[in-house]
């Protein structure tokens, strides 16, 4: 797992001791992020004053919206313009958010979007969760359209993984969604930011800037005729399941000879990790897999493990079960599946986990 | 034979494509007064327009500049990103009076406060037409809604929105004003009114709204010439022509204000 390795990666960028959050800035910036609309919200309050601070000093637009409504309207007149655009927030403007996000989907407008899980349900309270799984891999928003969603686990895969988002956004005119957490965020860790190329200005040619002497461009949220909208829903699918096809990724360890592997995302798998070596040193065949996209789901992988023998999967997550239902989907009955976790406030111990492994492995 | 002077025209920022709107609605005057100040500004090749939900909401088809449709009340906060990702852009939002009193209550009053360098084009015509004659925010009291048949009660439902007057208290940079477009001289005012609008934008002296009150023959459920009669009589009356904020005063004899022995001319007649 990086996350494990990382004590032993040979140093060839320098790193900088980052909070999460800071992180996450950092990777937009350099990714070429130059509009940031957001609102006030604990636990990713780090985040926005970064961006305040920095995002100035790198010639680009910080500004503090009214709410994350208006936030992601903003993010999707700047993206209209053509900029590299990013909101953030937590679990109740993320709610509010759903709004745009479809929106975005609809008229193919790239943006990414942060959620700095909290624990709800409701206006809840900062400490940590996972608990906005769903709403970050189900929508939010109305009507058939996807996000795509990553899951970074440290503070650098919150820097890479947010710098990712924005090619995915522009690859696929598409929002992404990155879901951190509380503890991610606050998490200090260092971070290489040199492996990765500055990106400035990019041209894209959809986008309106007033028509000039070339023909006028539309961006639209509607189709016109009945033929419009179903031309348009059927493109759509095809670009969510060329999304779908492409963009699964994971990470897998000690998944070979495992006869029950816990599958964790997040600030969760690194918890489990430990867990997970602790059993191994006591001789259960144990493995860990640690989906990166969220969504689309990395099943392919999952099921491809669940087929070659391991029997157990224990899903352990910061919340009431939001991810067995992909889960299941992913392993198609070939595997027991198990759940550990509640609706979070609440972080585990290794322990707590280990001991789990260790009762289900002997059931 | 000698060729005849041609006096009237399409304007040139308006597309080929109809009208959908009903009889003596007031949106294609509307319209019609942008795209001439588009034309008149030169400013067809910079502009982008951003339409909203209502019964404008495919009015990209009508004017041929670069066009972004926005969600429901959410104009002024698609524009604020527009125009800071594309700060040359001469940037409206077209409204009505659901999508910017109601639903887009608030991006409208940041979007004024922050004295967005935009140009809002407010069409009050006293109900949610778009959605079958709902009572909206500015409609006036007594007036009866298929929410209100009754008429609006000010115990249960408030009293109509000023927009204008209301934004003007929070926008110190900017060119806020009302006109009407129940007869010609009033439809010229308002021209007047709209250029201003964008030229607030352009001159980049501060934000420009142009409320404009409209008929909604359909869903006031009276003819065209009755709906003109009434913004006359009653609807002035409760939400007076003239600039309320002005980056860009008008010359006295221009004043938006409605004067006596106007002429009857009928909008359709320009
Ligand atoms: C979030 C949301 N709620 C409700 C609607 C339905 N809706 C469409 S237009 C409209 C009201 C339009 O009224 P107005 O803005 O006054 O425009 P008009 O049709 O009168 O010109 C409503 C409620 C919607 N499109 N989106
Ligand atoms: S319903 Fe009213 S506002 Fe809508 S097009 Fe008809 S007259 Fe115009
Ligand atoms: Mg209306």
């Amino acid at each position: 797992m990086k996350v494990a390795r990382q004590k032993k990666d040979r140093v060839i960028f320098e790193k900088k001791l980052m909070r999460g959050n800071e992180a996450i800035g950092a990777g937009a910036i350099r990714a070429g992020c130059r509009f940031f609309f957001g609102y006030p919200i604990t636990p990713q309050n780090e985040l926005f004053e970064y961006m305040a601070q920095m995002l100035p000093q790198a010639g680009g637009t910080f500004l503090q919206s009214e709410s994350e409504l208006s936030g992601i309207n903003m993010i999707y007149g700047a993206s209209a313009g053509g900029g590299r655009c990013m909101t953030s927030s937590s679990g109740p403007g993320f709610t509010l958010m759903g709004e745009g996000l479809t929106a975005l989907a609809t008229a193919q407008l790239p943006a990414v979007v942060v959620c700095v899980t909290r624990a709800g349900p409701g206006l809840g309270r900062i400490a940590s969760a996972q608990s906005d799984y769903r709403l970050a891999t189900r929508g939010g928003g109305h009507g058939d359209y996807q996000c795509l969603v990553l899951g970074p686990a440290s503070s650098q895969e919150l820097y890479d993984l947010t710098y990712k988002a924005f090619d995915l956004a522009d690859q696929y005119r598409n929002p992404v969604i990155v879901l951190s957490d509380a503890l991610l965020g606050q998490m200090m860790e260092p971070v290489a930011t040199g492996h990765l190329p500055r990106i400035k200005a990019l041209q894209k040619e959809w986008a309106v800037r007033g028509k000039g002497t070339n023909p006028r461009k539309v961006i639209k949220v509607a189709p016109h005729t009945d033929e419009e909208l179903i031309d348009w829903n059927r493109q759509l699918k095809k670009k969510y399941q060329m999304m779908k096809e492409n963009e699964q990724r994971h990470e897998a360890l000690l998944t070979k000879d495992a006869e029950l592997i816990v599958v964790a995302f997040g600030s969760t798998a690194r918890i489990a990790l430990d867990a997970v070596l602790h059993a191994r040193e006591e001789g259960i065949a144990v493995g860990m897999f640690r989906p990166i996209s969220l969504y689309p789901y990395p099943d392919k992988a999952l099921n491809k493990i669940t087929r070659q023998g391991t029997r157990k999967l224990l899903v352990v997550e910061a919340n009431n079960g939001q991810m067995v239902e992909d889960v299941r989907l992913a392993v198609d009955g070939s595997a027991e599946i198990a759940h550990y976790g509640f609706g979070g406030g609440y972080i585990f111990s290794p322990d707590e986990i280990y001991r789990e492994i260790v009762g289900y492995s002997k059931k | 034979m000698q060729r005849m002077k041609r006096v009237y025209a399409k304007p040139k920022a308006m597309t080929e494509v109809p009208f959908p709107y009903c009889p003596g609605c007031s949106h294609g005057t509307i319209h019609r007064l942008v795209a001439e100040v588009i034309d008149e500004l030169e400013i067809a090749d910079r502009a982008i327009g951003i339409t909203s939900a209502g019964c404008s909401v495919r009015n990209w088809r009508q004017f041929d500049c670069d066009m972004v449709m926005a969600l429901h009340g959410r104009g002024p906060a698609v524009a604020t990103g527009l125009k800071r990702a594309q700060p040359d852009a001469v940037i409206f939002t077209y409204q009505g009076d659901g999508d910017m009193a109601a639903i887009g209550t608030a991006e409208i009053v940041h979007a004024a406060s922050r004295c967005e360098r935009i140009t809002v084009i407010y069409v009050n015509n006293g109900v949610f037409g778009a959605t079958g004659g709902q009572q909206a925010p500015t409609t006036l009291i007594g007036q009866p809604t298929t929410s209100y048949p009754a008429g609006r009660d000010p115990r249960t439902s408030g009293y109509p929105l000023k927009m204008a007057e209301m934004l003007s208290t929070v926008s110190p940079e900017s060119y806020i004003a009302r006109a009407s477009v129940h007869n010609v001289k009033n439809i010229i005012k308002a021209k007047k009114a709209i250029r201003k609008a964008f030229l607030v934008q352009i001159k980049d002296s501060g934000f420009g709204l142009a409320e404009i009150l409209a008929a909604c023959p359909t869903n006031w459920r009276m003819d065209p010439v009755g709906c003109m009669d009434k913004i006359k009589s009653d609807v002035i009356a409760y939400y007076p022509l003239g600039e309320f904020s002005s980056q860009m005063k008008l010359n006295p004899e221009e004043s938006l204000e409605q004067s006596e022995g106007e002429n009857r001319d009928r909008p359709g007649t320009l």
